[in-house]
């Protein structure tokens, strides 16, 4: 990069902006990130995978309200489904996912509903979501488990005030 | 320019003929997976493979792993040694080198064929695999590290004979390559070594698959870097000189390598950003980290287009795009590679979206990552290494290509193939389709990916015609071609020299002690976190 000459001046022109954009991008990002309140799985503590189905917060998996508006379920992923594999709530209601999996790795996404967790054996996962429109959603395992993998589906049905 | 010596070339040649077997087999089930999206169940008639999961693991593990892999240890110290003009520092380690990663494919191989590894290339415990699959990939891994080992002896044989020289870009950054590949896959060596091998062959009772994941990753990250920087070598040092043109800036292409080496691994969470396990804190790191390597991204575009534009104005192009049109495209080795970095744009793009901590919940584990990658690996990485065979295997053959005019229908197919067949795959994913998933045979298909779903399908056909087009093309260059091959591309001169760069870049040790505190600051302590409480009780699993 000697100064002075043509080239040199290409690439400073070239170099500021290449600094700028994702500098740029990173602000946007974590102004999204935190003002939109965008939420990430994090570390939500252990169970152990080989008495998780028997003791513990997973022994039950279920659909319980904790406030007006605001259900927690409770589940748990095995090949190749989800428990509870149905999940009823009125349209408006907040819930509070708690998962993990019994064996393998499985996954976790509500489509269009930005709910996408991995589900590691061992692992408690956290996500949440609010569900605004009524009707019925799969709930799909992303991640390859097995032979019956492309069978391992649950769903939300969200439905709508009478 | 000295050639490398017929041991050499004999050597690459050897790396790059099983690069090819993995390939062909890569495509053919890849042809297999497309057709069942589109609706075409094949796997109840097909020999050998015995589902689509089967399928899918072969596809991945041939083609991601394995063509790439060899095709770079036969392409990169070829380059090193003709670039240096000195023999290989030991031609015996090399050729060891060679038998023990095509020991460890082939270790690896009986259980992957025989439906004992049906894990994907990603391998994630608790799935189970054969313990000679792991073994069998861990020897490919031990090679790549002989490689570096015999291109940094080579290197300092060259440093003793050319003291105070710039070591030649080619050179510089084949090295630059390897080491950075040799720190990064640090982490899936752990992963093998300490977890899957002692629990694949028993002598472990459970496994953990956070660990895990976090070390495959460590890995999985960098290792698109070590496919991608050989085709940056060809695009920077090969591609100017191809299209008629010089090399932009030395330095500056010198600056964007060492930035590689530096910023490659410490981003890895970004792949985990849906994990359970890991602090969001430190998933933010890594999303900072990971927008840093977009810097040296940018450069390269810059420098490679710049040079490109060198070539074509020199050939008569005018104006500030229309010069595009003027570069030799009827040259199948250029018009390839120019394709590439064309869909390694979008490529690029798509890669920001995925490592932005927020959009990344919209895309991950659905079928816009297929998209994404098979522009990346299966097109700017594939892509251009198909481009630098067309030169390659002639001159190793003394035979010249069979047909230009195929290889240039190759090329454009390809392209026009993958651009169907991406753009759908990135289509579906946003509407929440799943990746590696037999789709048609769903429970939860949707109305709305059915319609899109035969054009995965046609442009998987596409794909496949178009690789059995570069196959028939290379099998009639050995088979049938008598006319002498043409001079192997020489490297592009530099419009700014070598000379012009801060003598700094031409240091190894601190750019090799900053990568190493990055990645101890980023992995730290995650890493130590995970060591002191993982209790590794999860037990394996054969579920397929």
């Amino acid at each position: 990069m000697k100064r002075g000459t043509t080239v040199y001046l290409y690439e400073l022109a070239w170099i500021l902006p290449s600094f700028a954009i994702p500098v740029g991008m990173l602000v946007a990002l974590v102004v999204t990130a935190f003002g939109a309140g965008v939420h990430l799985p994090g570390n939500e503590g252990r169970v152990d995978p080989r008495t998780v189905g028997q003791t513990g917060p997973f022994a039950e998996p279920g659909v319980v309200q904790i406030a007006p508006g605001q259900y927690e379920v409770r589940m748990t992923a095995q090949i190749w489904s989800f428990a509870p594999g149905e999940i009823r709530v009125p349209v408006g209601s907040t819930v509070h996912f708690w998962a993990t999996s019994k064996d393998v790795v499985h996954g976790f996404l509500i489509p269009r509903h930005i709910v996408n967790v991995m589900l590691l054996p061992g692992q408690v996962a956290h996500a949440q979501v609010r569900f605004d429109e009524p009707g019925e959603f799969p709930i799909i395992c992303h991640e390859y488990c097995g032979i019956a993998h492309h069978t391992m589906a649950g769903k939300v049905i969200v439905e709508p005030r009478r | 320019m000295s050639s490398p010596t017929s041991s050499e070339q004999r050597l690459t040649a050897a790396f790059l003929i099983v690069a090819h077997v993995a390939l062909f087999g890569g495509v053919v089930t890849g042809l297999f997976q497309s057709l069942e999206h589109a609706g075409v169940n094949v796997y109840p008639s097909t020999p050998l493979v015995k589902s689509y999961y089967h399928s899918l693991t072969l596809h991945g593990v041939l083609n991601v792993l394995v063509w790439t892999t060899f095709f770079i240890c036969g392409f990169v110290p070829f380059i090193t040694t003709r670039a240096l003009r000195i023999p290989f520092a030991s031609l015996g380690l090399a050729w060891g080198t060679f038998w023990i990663m095509t020991a460890g494919l082939v270790m690896a191989a009986i259980p992957l064929i025989g439906n004992a590894a049906t894990v994907m290339f990603t391998f994630y415990p608790p799935l189970k695999a054969h313990w000679a699959f792991y073994v069998g990939l861990t020897l490919v891994v031990v090679g790549t590290w002989l490689v570096t080992l015999n291109l940094a002896l080579t290197w300092r044989a060259w440093r003793r004979q050319n003291p105070g020289v710039r070591t030649p870009l080619p050179a510089f950054m084949s090295l630059v390559t390897f080491a950075m590949w040799t720190i990064a896959s640090l982490g899936i060596a752990a992963e093998m070594l300490l977890m899957l091998i002692p629990w694949s062959l028993g002598l472990m009772s459970g496994t953990d698959p956070l660990l895990a994941r976090v070390l495959f990753w460590f890995t999985g990250h960098p290792i698109v870097y070590f496919w991608l920087l050989p085709a940056y070598i060809s695009w920077y040092t090969l591609a100017p000189r191809q299209a008629g043109g010089k090399l932009f800036s030395d330095p500056l292409a010198r600056t964007s390598f060492i930035l590689f080496l530096v910023l490659s691994t410490p981003l890895g969470f970004h792949h985990q950003y849906t994990d359970p396990g890991i602090q969001v804190g430190w998933k933010l790191v890594h999303a900072f980290l990971t927008f840093a390597v977009f810097f040296p991204s940018l450069l390269t575009f810059f420098n490679v287009v710049a040079s490109l534009e060198s070539g074509a104005r020199a050939r008569g192009g005018k104006g500030w795009v229309t010069w595009f049109g003027k570069l030799p495209w009827g040259d199948p080795s250029l018009a390839a590679q120019v394709l590439a970095m064309l869909l390694f744009t979008f490529g690029g793009i798509g890669g920001l979206i995925n490592a932005s901590y927020n959009l990344n919940l919209v895309v991950h584990n659905t079928a816009w990552m297929v998209g994404h990658l098979h522009l990346t690996v299966g097109t700017a990485v594939t892509l251009t290494f198909m481009g630098v065979s067309y030169w390659l295997v002639p001159h190793l053959a003394s035979r010249a290509l069979w047909s230009r005019t195929l290889a240039l229908w190759q090329v454009w197919s390809w392209f026009v193939g993958m651009i169907i067949f991406s753009n759908t795959l990135h289509r579906l994913g946003l509407m929440g389709m799943p990746r590696r998933t037999m789709i048609g045979a769903a429970s939860y298909l949707q109305p709305e990916w059915k319609a899109l779903l035969p054009l995965v399908g046609i442009g998987g056909s596409i794909l496949f015609l178009s690789s059995m087009l570069y196959f028939v093309n290379l099998v009639l260059t050995l088979t049938v071609s008598r006319a002498p091959a043409p001079a192997a591309p020489e490297f592009a001169e530099a419009l700014s020299g070598p000379d012009h760069a801060p003598a700094v870049l031409d240091r190894w040790r601190p750019w090799l002690v900053l990568a190493v505190v990055l990645i101890a600051i980023a992995y730290g302590p995650t890493l130590v976190r995970l060591a002191v409480t993982t209790p590794f009780n999860t037990p394996g699993m054969r579920v397929w």
